[in-house]
């Protein structure tokens, strides 16, 4: 059972909800340390003066913040200090928005909530979350630091997802869409077709990190003194042919698939 | 791929592949869709000098360069089975710049907790039809495109959606990657009574607006930027720096280049690239 890391008091109007949060993504890179080629021990890290060449301890390094290209203005602990937010356990909910009005592109990580206490209304909330096809704009401080999430209905449970800040999305609006003669009826009937044709499921479980597995075995063989099997990969060849062409080709590919 | 965001000059576009599916390919640029906080402190001494960082050897307290490192797996405590770059590369997912669309989903389908990381793709290659035509027939139909694509020697399964025209990447993190709310011993689900539900989707009604960008504020940082130009304000705690420092000496090298301003022009060039031929042969 997987331990919460951080609790807290939802607050949606004068109803509070306490929940426990966990997270819901477990990163599976491989993590590698820096060690030195001739005894191989881990390195340090030391902080230098490049003029000096002295080196400063950690406890006594500053921060100072660039505010054009050759001045710095210093910021010293107190006063960073003073613009920590408050801690809180409180998860305030600003306003309930339509599912669809939050994109992929502010969504960075995900946590599930469990119930701290009242299970009744836990799912209770979740259910009406899912009812309402709502999402709820959540703002919170946890260790130290401002967030800003999305407090949803996934699979039953309650679910909360941080989202980035406004500075951080380049919205699509901004942009131009790309210019060009208007397609032919014809082509999008047959990209449509053939769109629908590769049509499936959403089934995450067909896609697998091979790369991932390949660093894995490697670092088992040679932990085990084995020389390690490296594998070999064809390149794909692609044909260069023109659009339409392709289009009627990709289809009837797709339709002698299907019915043999 | 962590590096889109961390220097300014990764702001033009630093990949460019194929989109593929049956035997129609679209080429594109791939930019990010998310640029980093504009907030980000230096490392200084007390007399304001930006340090840096240097590695060393806690055994003989040699400085090391990045010839004398190497990378290691700890197996068990400190022991470490050395794997060298040649060998990472050996194992690498072959080098193709395909993003091989492998199926179509409904759009809505895909779970939000897989997402990662946006990109936006821009019709590179001249025309601009085969781009646009994807991107058509997706919106229309609500479908995503499912993906895998090799960029960094990492392998990404990645979600592909029209929005308004234009294609965007979303890096998707692999199943294993996802825990479930079985794996994380949350208690089964109970059916609530309905005056419970009835009292939140009361509160729902209640507070519901429409989205604002307001919400999204980053106030850490204009907190943190009130202050700096307090201090400014004041002459207070200025240092000269002996380097160019920040974004404003990457300006000057030329190598700040406005992420929308770049992809405005990469959505335009293809169109313009194609009018111009046609002039010419015209």
């Amino acid at each position: 059972m997987a331990r919460a890391i951080w609790k807290g008091v939802i607050h949606i109007g004068t109803t509070k909800l306490p929940v426990k949060l966990y997270s819901a993504v477990q990163d599976h890179a491989v993590h590698f340390r820096l060690l030195h080629r001739t005894d191989h021990a881990p390195v340090q890290q030391r902080m230098v003066n490049p003029e000096s060449g002295e080196t400063v301890e950690y406890k006594s390094t500053q921060k100072a913040f660039p505010v054009s290209r050759n001045r710095l203005v210093m910021l010293h602990e107190e006063e960073l200090k003073t613009l920590e937010p408050k801690p809180s356990r409180e998860i305030a909910i600003s306003r309930f928005v339509d599912s669809a009005q939050i994109d992929h592109r502010w969504y960075e990580r995900a946590y599930y909530l469990g119930p701290d206490g009242d299970r009744e209304a836990y799912f209770a909330a979740a259910e009406a979350l899912q009812r309402k096809k709502k999402e709820g704009v959540a703002h919170w401080v946890m260790r130290g630091k401002e967030y800003v999430g999305s407090l949803r209905a996934e699979h039953g449970y309650l679910a909360l997802i941080t989202l980035r800040n406004a500075d951080e999305i380049i919205d699509a609006e901004a942009l131009p869409r790309p210019a060009g003669r208007p397609l032919s009826k014809r082509e999008v009937q047959m990209a449509g077709q053939l769109v629908e044709a590769l049509a499936a499921e959403w089934d995450p479980s067909k896609f697998r990190d091979d790369y991932h597995q390949r660093v894995m075995d490697l670092i088992e063989a040679k932990a085990h003194g084995r020389k390690p099997k490296v594998a070999t990969f064809r390149p794909r060849r692609t044909k260069d042919t023109a659009l339409t062409g392709a289009l009627q080709a990709s289809l009837a590919g797709v339709k002698r698939r299907k019915s043999a | 791929m962590p590096e889109a965001n961390e220097s300014p000059a990764a702001l033009r576009a630093f990949w460019s592949g194929t989109i593929t599916f049956g035997l129609v390919s679209v080429p594109v640029a791939i930019f990010p869709a998310n640029r980093s906080r504009r907030t980000s402190l230096r490392m200084v001494d007390d007399d304001g000098t930006p340090l840096q960082r240097r590695y060393v050897c806690p055994k003989d307290g040699k400085e090391l360069d990045w010839d004398d490192i190497v990378r290691g797996y700890e197996v068990s405590k400190g022991k470490f089975v050395v794997v060298t770059d040649e060998e990472l590369e050996a194992i690498e997912p072959r080098k193709t710049r395909d993003i091989d669309l492998r199926m179509f989903v409904d759009a809505r389908d895909i779970d939000p907790m897989f997402f990662e990381r946006a990109y936006y793709l821009t019709p590179a290659g001249g025309s601009t039809k085969a781009y646009r035509l994807l991107a058509a027939v997706m919106e229309k139909n609500g479908r995503a495109g499912i993906a895998t694509f090799v960029m960094r020697a990492k392998e990404s399964m990645v979600a592909i959606l029209a929005e308004r025209g234009i294609l965007r990447a979303e890096t998707l993190r692999f199943q294993d990657e996802i825990r479930r709310p079985g794996d994380l011993g949350l208690p089964k689900r109970a059916k609530p009574k309905s005056t419970a539900v009835t009292k939140f989707t009361r509160e729902i009604g209640k507070h519901s607006g429409r989205f604002s960008l307001r919400d999204f504020k980053d106030e850490a940082a204009e907190r943190l930027e009130k202050l700096v130009s307090k201090k400014q304000r004041e002459h207070n705690d200025i240092v000269k720096a002996p380097e160019p420092v920040g974004q404003q000496a990457a300006q000057e090298g030329g190598e700040v280049i406005d992420l929308v301003e770049a992809l405005r022009t990469s959505l335009q060039s293809g169109a313009s690239t194609a009018r111009r031929r046609k002039r010419k042969a015209g």
